[in-house]
């Protein structure tokens, strides 16, 4: 077996990226939850999760390549419909997941 | 609608037989049965970061060590890359900083449920803030059937999907070939369901529209992955204004 070389700048970028994760995560915890928010703050942040996961998801569906181009013709939006669909009328995670893996397998494998 | 209430009911009736049981046991498992549709999609993911970083020079060592340290899959790959470019230390942690700022608006968002706890398991909860994990929590405990030790074991849970798949991809991920069983889709199919959960009524649904539309047109001018927060702030901030407005 051989011996293990931790290369140095490697350390460092993981030690740097870990802190530069680490704070954005926790100082918001630390600073807001012992507090009584402005009701407007608290409304605000109320709509965050919905806003935050329509931009995560969305250009995800209908947006391909680098630098990004508009891209409508790919399985990655076409099979949102049915999942949608799915996870609207069921309420599952776990079984939104496992259809969307399926629906998007057979869209790949037919195209 | 009548499915989310039902749904919901039936959690909140569990979850009271599960409490009057009390104890750490009902917590984790309760914790696993919330968390184990985001490991199902970390396998897919820790498994092609692990061929990735191994490919760009990295041992399983660093990869468990990037993987138990960040613990932010988009800013992981993204780092890979850079490094098997060259580029230096400091920019691949300002871009990992890029990257991840929009965990504070999520933490922000949860902090608001977590009153009533210690400095020290804020600390803990802090450190598995993930996208999947937020949404995941968010959802439970805006619907008061959530406590922060069901919450502690998701992140925990996500977090072992995630070190475990990393460094095993690290290993032998070069014999799963790409695109196998749909699993490149297996998070964007969670964020579909996730999204679901968050659109409790019309000012929701507003906000997600608005956010989708210019996250799209942000991100198809802007390299880089601040369109996230940029849209966000801005679907948010606007539908408050409307509705300040509205009532004026």
């Amino acid at each position: 077996m051989g011996v293990t070389i931790i290369h140095q700048k490697v350390v460092w970028v993981i030690l740097g990226m870990g802190l530069v994760t680490y704070v954005p995560r926790w100082f918001p915890l630390m600073l807001m939850s012992r507090r009584n928010l402005p009701k407007w703050l608290v409304d605000w942040l109320d709509l965050i999760p919905a806003a935050i996961l329509s931009a995560l998801l969305v250009p995800e569906l209908v947006t391909n390549g680098m630098p990004r181009h508009m891209s409508l013709w790919q399985p990655e939006l076409w099979v949102a419909f049915p999942t949608f669909i799915f996870a609207l009328k069921t309420k599952s995670l776990g079984g939104t997941v496992v259809i969307g893996m399926v629906l998007f397998w057979l869209a790949q494998s037919v195209i | 609608m009548t499915y989310k209430r039902i749904y919901i009911q039936t959690t909140y009736r569990f979850s009271l037989i599960f409490m009057q049981d009390s104890g750490i046991k009902t917590s984790i498992l309760q914790g696993l049965s919330a968390a184990w549709p985001i490991c199902l999609g970390y396998i897919p993911i820790g498994l092609a970061f692990g061929v990735l970083a191994q490919k760009a020079g990295l041992d399983p060592i660093e990869i468990m060590l990037m993987s138990i340290l960040v613990f932010a899959g988009s800013s992981q790959f993204i780092a890979v890359s850079m490094l098997s470019t060259g580029a230096g230390a400091v920019s691949i942690i300002i871009t990992t900083f890029a990257v991840n700022l929009r965990h504070l608006l999520m933490s922000s968002s949860l902090a608001v449920f977590l009153g009533n706890t210690t400095r020290k398991k804020l600390s803990l909860f802090a450190y598995g803030v993930t996208d999947e994990s937020f949404a995941v929590n968010q959802t439970r405990f805006s619907q008061n059937i959530w406590s922060l030790d069901q919450a502690l074991v998701v992140n925990h849970a996500a977090n072992i999907a995630w070190v475990v798949s990393s460094v095993i991809g690290g290993y032998s991920g070069r014999f799963i070939h790409e695109g196998a069983f749909g699993i490149d889709y297996a998070l964007t199919a969670m964020f579909i369901c996730l999204l679901i959960f968050q659109l409790r009524g019309r000012l929701y649904v507003i906000t997600a529209v608005i956010a989708g539309v210019v996250a799209v047109i942000l991100s198809l001018i802007i390299p880089g992955s601040s369109y996230i927060v940029l849209a966000s702030i801005f679907a948010a901030t606007t539908v408050l204004g409307i509705k300040k407005w509205a009532l004026r």
